[in-house]
């Protein structure tokens, strides 16, 4: 069975049969190419769209209305998949099967869902003004409050050293300045461009028989423009830094954070997904047994494996004073995953590790959508049992061949006040 | 073995109290493919303060939460290892009231489930593996220090209590955990992880029979004495009407606090926290007209929420968020509390309300997670969770009403802050 079908023009519907759950989920993301100067306007439409349509007009009314089909809940998401931002809602709402009175949600959720993109409210040709102004603000706010979470702040601001210049290192709603300088005007005229032109990823997992989801979906979108489709933008690998960069920061902090980017020339994404995952990518990694467990220098060390990217970013945690220890250690981890320092138990667990998170995946509504997004956005087909199948089959040999050309590229370093005075 | 079927909800609980006093429950998911353990004893945060073999024992801040840290070392090495070898990656947490193991797994499950049995239940301790936890646990200190959200809710704690052990800090403070020993760990484990008070829960396709006959076969036949803790005789007052700390925020962040009545054991303590609940967002959740008014003045962004919260001893409403003006909001609140008051619920705005919650209830039986904590929840407080449908049949907007009118008062809050630094 193919499970991502064309519903329309530039309208794709990914759908995954479910009984097992007590709600249902539907999504609709646009794929819209991450770039600087548009990524705050682009971030800004899902929460404008939010505030209101034409038949609910305020948040009073739109609350309301979900409230009276048992709580379903409409969110607005911008996730930054690779060198896309998709755009969008994601609603939840109670199966058919536990709505008391046997009431029917699949059709009207849809229908909210079609007027928030299509129908929204508007004065004279733009957003309602009090609603662009109001959520310009909290956006600007959001991208502020980035700083209050340590870890997160270090981490972006890891990928916007190593990635400066390619879409990558544009943050997920991108920048203060950019989001500041949204116009209303513009703005309106973005939401039509993107409407209109981007591709729209419809998902869906629940009870509903297919035609009867077609139909609710065709008629909720009918209104949709479609004109020319702009293809998915393709990430191009990581430039990696001929010499090693170093970048230092310093906040009102008690604990220090240490970020180290890697570049990784290997296109095996199986080999390296499995590099990753020995290095740091698990509790049962190096990192986690040596820079934690063993020399106690940290809460937290892992790694992440950016697949379209070509890179590997470590996170952690650490005294300021032992920024040295640390950073040698991580490195020297990596150096034992290139040079086969790995025991069976730990190749195994591993495996084992992304096995039972493949297995475990259609568990789980929120991680199929989040799964199969992260697919369509970088032209990828493989299902979670054909990835499992090739973590089944790669060999120790090509691990520690695609790990060889891992490098050292961008190091982080978040440090507090006094330590930057002495 | 007893089964209860709960038809409105579409789950059913095997429950079997086995000769030591261990309580299992085990609940059937056909169609998925991971299964779940929660190995839990009532033992939290706030257990600092017991009675052991006659004699009242005060132990280190932190100490429950140290336990639950080096519970995992085994005689043989660590039970992460060897359950990761099984794809299961186990994890645990402390509150305030429990200590929980878990894992999932989607192979090998009986096996794993041995494996959590047998670490929780036999302790192996050395003072130096004791002693090097303390740079781990240490960082883990420093790190939700430099928090925010832990700061202005554990702030707010410490401002609602006088000397209720909720004032604690569950992981303790980086002096509180030099104190640990191997041997007041021991003591801990000695009265606190006894078979009579712990559960264990299952979710998933398993064997009920199995799951009995494992546990018996491994852990200890005999079950411990009750034992009687201590958690301060909390006067009515709070202890101070206002805190502020300086952080490296981007904005003021504020919680607002209500002093509430503690609630009894028994079925009463799910209607009670259901009622919490309601009233939350009866009056300040997203479709009640405060929110929506203070959203559209800029005062609240979507960081703004309230949740109802009990505690032995102890219980409190509270609500808060991101605000340029804490101030105003938390005077907006208390406005709303009399207004409601004063001027009762509009019957339709109660209903839907109600509606969208118990949609939120319903939501939350897809995470298994979920399903076993509030079990062991329901077991520890003397109440059957999964009965939430008849309960919601049962209240009215009166209880809410008297609900408010018995737990939230302006002479009982307390407003926490954070601000940004110079």
């Amino acid at each position: 069975m193919n499970i991502r079908t064309k519903l329309a023009e530039g309208i794709y519907l990914t759908c995954l049969p479910a009984q097992k759950f007590k709600t249902s989920l539907l999504s609709a993301q646009f794929i819209v190419p991450l770039r600087r100067e548009t990524a705050s306007a682009t971030a800004l439409l899902p929460s404008v769209l939010r505030r209101g349509t034409v038949t609910c007009p305020d948040m009073g009314l739109l609350s309301a209305r979900l409230d009276k089909l048992y709580g379903a809940r409409i969110d607005a998401t911008i996730r930054k998949k690779t060198e896309a931002q998709c755009v969008g809602f994601v609603a939840s709402f109670i199966d058919d099967r536990f709505a008391p009175g046997g009431k029917k949600l699949l059709e009207p959720v849809a229908n909210l869902l079609g007027e928030l993109i299509c129908d929204p409210a508007t004065e004279r040709g733009r957003f309602v003004p009090a609603y662009f102004e109001n959520e310009k603000v909290n956006l600007v706010n959001a991208i502020r409050s980035l700083i209050n979470d340590k870890r997160g702040y270090a981490d972006s601001r890891l990928l916007q050293e190593m990635c400066a210049g390619e879409p990558y290192g544009v943050p997920r709603l991108g920048t203060v300045e950019t989001a500041e300088a949204i116009q209303p005007q513009k703005l309106y005229a973005h939401y039509g461009k993107t409407v209109a032109s981007s591709r729209l990823e419809l998902f869906y997992c629940g009870s509903a028989e297919q035609s009867r989801l077609k139909h609710a979906l065709l008629s909720a979108f009918s209104t949709l423009p479609r004109e020319s489709m702009a293809d998915v933008p393709v990430s191009d690998f990581h430039i990696p830094a001929s010499e090693p960069r170093y970048f230092t920061e310093s906040l009102d902090v008690t604990q220090g954070k240490l970020g180290m980017g890697f570049s990784c020339a290997s296109e095996d994404h199986i080999a390296l997904m499995m590099g990753n995952t020995l290095f740091g990518g698990s509790s049962n990694s190096k990192l986690f047994l040596n820079v934690r467990e063993k020399l106690s220098l940290c809460y937290y060390a892992s790694s992440v494996y950016h697949r379209q990217k070509g890179m590997i970013t470590v996170s952690s945690g650490i005294e300021f004073d032992d920024y040295q220890r640390a950073s040698d250690e991580i490195l020297a981890q990596l150096a034992a995953v290139q040079n086969g320092n790995i025991e069976d138990w730990e190749l195994e667990a591993a495996r084992s590790s992304l096995l039972n998170a493949y297995a475990s995946m259609g568990d789980s509504q929120s991680r199929m959508e989040n799964f199969y997004l992260g697919q369509i956005v970088t032209g990828r087909e493989e299902t979670p049992e054909d990835l499992a199948a090739q973590v089944r089959n790669v060999s120790l040999d090509r691990i520690l061949r695609a790990m060889k050309t891992v490098q050292l590229d961008t190091v982080y370093f978040l440090q507090g006040k006094e330590a930057a005075q002495e | 073995m007893k089964q209860t079927f709960y038809e409105r909800i579409g789950e059913s609980v095997h429950r079997e109290t086995l000769p030591n006093g261990l309580q299992i429950c085990i609940v059937p998911k056909p169609d998925y493919a991971k299964k779940y353990a929660f190995f839990a004893t009532r033992y939290g945060g706030m257990d600092t303060r017991f009675q052991l073999g006659g004699v009242w024992r005060d132990t280190p801040a932190g100490i429950a939460h140290y336990l639950e840290h080096k519970m995992f070392d085994t005689k043989e090495g660590n039970a992460l290892q060897k359950l990761a070898q099984n794809g299961a990656e186990p994890n645990a947490f402390t509150s305030n009231s429990m200590t929980g193991y878990y894992f999932d797994s989607t192979s090998h499950f009986e096996e794993n489930l041995e494996i959590l049995l047998s670490f929780v239940s036999i302790p192996y301790f050395t003072e130096e593996s004791v002693a090097k936890e303390q740079g781990i646990i240490g960082q883990e200190i420093r790190m939700i220090e430099d928090n925010p959200d832990w700061q202005l809710y554990t702030r707010m704690l410490r401002a609602l209590y006088q000397v209720n052990t909720s004032r604690t800090s569950i992981a303790g403070t980086i002096e509180s955990i030099s104190h640990i020993t191997a041997e007041t760990l021991c003591d801990c484990h000695r009265a606190f992880y006894t078979p009579s008070n712990m559960i264990l829960t299952v979710v998933g396709s398993v064997d009920p029979v199995h799951v009995v006959d494992l546990a018996r076969r491994i852990l200890p036949r005999e079950g411990g004495p009750v034992i009687s803790r201590d958690y301060g005789d909390e006067p009515s007052a709070i202890a101070k009407p206002e805190t502020k700390l300086s952080m490296e925020v981007s904005m003021p962040q504020f919680l607002l606090g209500f002093k509430c009545r503690p609630v009894d054991n028994g079925e009463d303590y799910l209607r009670t926290s259901l009622l919490g609940d309601m009233a939350c967002d009866l009056l300040l959740g997203e479709s009640s007209p405060l929110y929506q008014r203070l959203y559209s003045q800029g005062l609240i962004d979507s960081s703004f929420g309230g949740d109802y919260e009990i505690m032995p001893g102890a219980a409190h409403l509270f609500a808060g968020g991101d605000s340029k003006d804490p101030h105003a909001v938390a005077a907006e609140i208390q406005k709303e509390v009399e207004r409601v008051a004063a001027q009762g619920l509009d019957p339709d705005f109660y209903e839907q309300v109600r509606r969208a919650l118990y949609g939120s209830y319903l939501r939350a039986l897809n995470s298994f997670e979920n399903i076993a904590v509030s079990l062991t929840e329901g077991y520890f407080h003397g109440y059957d969770p999964l009965r939430f449908p008849q309960l919601f049949d049962s209240i009215s907007s009166q209880d809410i009403l008297d609900f408010l009118h018995e737990n939230v008062s302006a002479d009982r809050a307390v407003l926490s802050q954070i601000v940004p630094g110079d």
